[in-house]
């Protein structure tokens, strides 16, 4: 009885670490930035200016870099993520749907320095000889075209996190697309209606808080996403209009940076952006967790 | 004859729901006693405060005096208590992970014991005892669950005796098996009665009139009648009693 | 007319779907054929047994980086395994209250953190005190992030084990910490082998959270006080260099990575099957 008592406590006190380690790494990041924010207070996250030599700290080209590349691979994710989501829950035969579903859980077993490699030795390339020209001379006449095409930068960063969280974002949506009952698609069969309009009006319908939590914890894992990141968007602390340009996330430049900064401003800018990162995290992470467990509970698929 | 189990004005709730409503029951030692009484009527609850394995589902309460050999299993070690008193379950458990032998013993082992010898002697007793020696002696290091479904509970029947209890409540123990395991479980019991004070929970009325001495008759978490089982279904006092066993409700 | 407009649309969009799921294989594809033909033309005994030499000098492998990977992860495992364990015990058996929500969502946003940003935290934890990198900060880091998976593993498959064997174990006089820990886990025990293999497979490719505590080494280093190498650290290096011989040997690098993830991946699918 009295081990029973021990067992119970000893085990929460190994849970309750847990959510220390939480708040402890907001605090430490809090702590660790304070130079910084006494320095340049809410200027920070909105000034552009990145001079290490004159200690002149703002967050702006990371926080814009870190949203562009993301929305970037969200456009290019999420319709394939979608399609790849119906086909494994709604049309594809048991034997595809079991590779299918194999081939997408290794791509999100790939880890981000090899994604990394791959884009520097072969996207990169690819985006600067062919598609890049092409989009240029397409499209030309949009800012976001124009320019000498490097290959390393926004674009090749965005396609990169596009094809790392596509297995998130369809390995998700599948669960909540088959959570939804049947009786709700045999409802929308029977009024004669054919699989693409029983699966918007029935499945996807009822599961769209589901894909939506899914589609943000994609984004959440796009906007820390690190390594690959860092090592195919060409790392320059600048805003620009155009997609083929280098660019920086606040990823990468904590990557890049934190082991070359000198001086105590520096580390504390850095560690500044490492606070607003896990603060947006946290935040997206908050809401898709409630999204998605809001529509499982909805359509009764099962836990708690 | 002494009286081995003495249930005194038990209530037992699960949340605000109280299951079972002041009943006071006398189970005299080395005989069966049967519960029966339609589903939902608290009979499980029962003989479950016993070993107090009530208790182990969250929200739940006792109340009342539950005497075995003279002391209040209420304010005793639970884990103590429940080596004298041991249970049967609805459905067979034998632990999935081990062998049937590990399976016998583990109640000694879990507690302590290492002595091989010892162990192994008191495995082959037990399972002698459970009538399962014969059929199992050659396989005792394969898995329990690949056993039938009566070879199974009669498994948990030897696991149980294993150590050495007192008393063995049994919670519907047949409800789960075929005809005839259910009849060699059956023959089981009457033997035990030899050596142990058996409580059993039945749904079936037949099986209760087979294999006890005494049956009491629950309804609605209550106590309506308890007595010698022939009196009981010759003659009941009470007309509840006798709607239930005639088969007019339940 | 509108009928078959109905029809066309169907077909459409069951086109659609297929092509989606065709088009998100092709990097697949396209990496496992890049990885193979340029990590195999430099793979050889010497990778797996030398240390690196310098720019110039030909030859050289990445013993080193692989001794410190499984230096990191062995750290990392003592870290990750009691606390997910002994935590996802605790969820699933005394945790279905507010305080252990507070745990699940805990473990949801760590989760959910990027790994550079554990990376840092741990910088700020324990290296600015040591005043060094050190593999043990690397492991710390690496610790940390297998804890969130290990532990909701442990909570699903222990949830999963039924109530009657808890009962049959109790109902024996077995006391409740026993129960839980002879018969509720070894029967959770595959499923939970399988949580801990796929987290191992994931922090063994993680960079970022290293660069800041492990920090990388280009010589022998087993001591928990000293930077240490890790394979994806040197991929990391020798994939940014202008080298050409390292940049092949980055190549190897993945190539021998990847195979170590694969086969943690396949050895967590075999472990849960057999017992599934």
């Amino acid at each position: 009885m009295k081990l029973d008592r021990v067992f119970e406590h000893v085990t929460r006190g190994f849970a309750a670490s847990l959510v220390v380690v939480v708040v402890l790494i907001g605090f430490m990041l809090f702590k660790e930035s304070l130079p910084a924010m006494r320095t340049f207070g809410w200027q920070f996250p909105a000034t552009q200016v990145w001079d290490p030599v004159a200690d002149l700290f703002g967050g702006l080209p990371f926080i814009y870099g870190t949203l562009v590349s993301s929305c970037l691979a969200l456009i290019i994710a999420v319709p394939l993520s979608l399609g790849i989501a119906i086909f494994l829950s709604e049309l594809a035969p048991p034997l595809l749907k079991n590779i299918v579903s194999f081939l997408t859980e290794i791509l999100a077993a790939i880890p981000s320095v090899i994604y990394g490699l791959w884009g520097i030795f072969y996207l990169a390339p690819w985006l600067r000889t062919t598609v890049e020209p092409l989009l240029a001379k397409s499209f030309g006449f949009l800012p976001f075209f124009q320019g000498p095409p490097y290959g390393i930068g926004m674009l090749a960063a965005g396609m990169v996190l596009a094809i790392m969280i596509i297995p998130i974002i369809a390995s998700i949506s599948r669960d909540v697309l088959q959570a939804v009952p049947e009786p709700q698609r045999e409802a929308a069969l029977a009024l004669g209606a054919t699989r693409w309009e029983t699966t918007r009006v029935a499945v996807l319908s009822y599961g769209r808080h589901g894909i939506v939590g899914a589609i943000f914890l994609g984004l959440g894992r796009a906007l820390g996403e690190t390594m690959a990141v860092t090592m195919v968007i060409g790392n320059r602390p600048a805003i620009s209009a155009s997609l083929f340009a280098p660019a920086h996330t606040m990823a990468s430049v904590i990557a890049n940076e934190f082991s070359e900064a000198t001086g105590e401003l520096y580390t504390s800018a850095l560690f500044g952006i490492g606070l607003v990162l896990f603060s947006l995290t946290l935040f997206l992470n908050a809401g898709a967790r409630w999204l998605v467990r809001s529509t499982m509970r909805g359509a009764g698929g099962g836990r708690e | 004859m002494t009286t081995k189990i003495e249930i005194n004005r038990v209530s037992a709730w699960f949340g605000k729901h109280r299951a079972i409503k002041n009943i006071s029951l006398n189970v005299p030692e080395k005989t069966v006693t049967a519960i029966i009484g339609p589903s939902g009527c608290g009979k499980s609850t029962l003989i479950r405060c016993i070993n107090r394995m009530h208790e182990t589902i969250p929200g739940t309460r006792t109340e009342g005096e539950i005497l075995v050999d003279g002391t209040n299993v209420l304010k005793q070690d639970p884990v103590g208590l429940r080596r004298r008193v041991g249970m049967i379950f609805q459905k067979p458990n034998a632990f999935p992970t081990m062998s049937i032998y590990e399976n016998v013993v583990a109640g000694l082992r879990l507690n302590g014991v290492r002595d091989r010898a010892k162990l192994e002697e008191v495995a082959v007793q037990s399972l002698r005892k459970a009538a399962l020696w014969e059929e199992v002696k050659d396989q005792l290091h394969k898995s329990g669950t690949g056993l039938s479904g009566g070879q199974q509970q009669r498994l948990c029947i030897a696991r149980a005796l294993a150590v050495n209890p007192e008393v063995l409540l049994m919670d519907e123990p047949c409800s789960a098996l075929d005809p005839i395991s259910t009849a060699r479980i059956e023959d089981l019991i009457h033997e035990l009665r030899s050596t142990y004070t058996v409580v059993v929970v039945t749904h079936n009325m037949q099986q209760a009139a087979r294999v006890s001495d005494q049956t009491a008759f629950m309804y609605l978490g209550e106590l309506i009648e308890c007595g010698e089982t022939k009196r009981i279904f010759t003659n009941p006092q009470e007309k509840r009693t006798e709607d239930y066993i005639t088969g007019r409700f339940g | 007319m509108n009928h078959w407009r109905r029809k066309g649309m169907n077909i459409l969009v069951i086109g659609l779907c297929s092509a989606a799921a065709l088009i998100a294989l092709v990097p697949l594809i396209l990496i496992f054929v890049h990885l193979i033909s340029k990590g195999f033309g430099s793979l050889n005994l010497a990778f797996f047994t030398d240390l690196p030499r310098p720019v110039g000098e030909p030859g050289g492998g990445m013993a080193n980086a692989i001794l410190g990977s499984c230096v990191l992860i062995g750290i990392a495992s003592l870290i990750g395994f009691p606390i997910g364990i002994f935590g996802g015990m605790y969820l699933s058996e005394f945790g279905k209250t507010k305080f252990g929500d507070t745990v699940r969502f805990s473990a949801d946003m760590l989760s959910g953190t990027p790994s550079i940003v554990i990376g840092i935290f741990v910088y700020a934890l324990i290296v600015l005190r040591t005043k060094n990198f050190s593999a043990l900060a690397g492991g710390v880091a690496l610790g940390i992030m297998m804890v969130p998976t290990i532990m909701r593993t442990t909570e699903t498959m222990l949830d999963l084990v039924p109530r009657m064997l808890r009962e049959g174990a109790l109902a024996l006089g077995i006391p409740y910490w026993k129960t839980l820990l002879a018969v509720v886990f070894k029967t959770a025990r595959s499923g939970i082998v399988t949580g801990a293999l796929l987290a191992i497979a994931r922090v063994a490719g993680e960079t970022a959270p290293l660069l800041f505590t492990a920090l990388g080494n280009q010589f022998w280093s087993t001591s928990l006080n000293e930077p240490i190498a890790a394979l994806p650290l040197q991929i990391f290096q020798y994939a940014s260099s202008p080298f050409e011989v390292w940049q092949e040997q980055a190549w190897a690098g993945a190539l021998v990575l990847i195979g170590l993830v694969f086969i943690l991946n396949v050895t967590a699918r075999i472990a849960f099957r057999r017992k599934g």
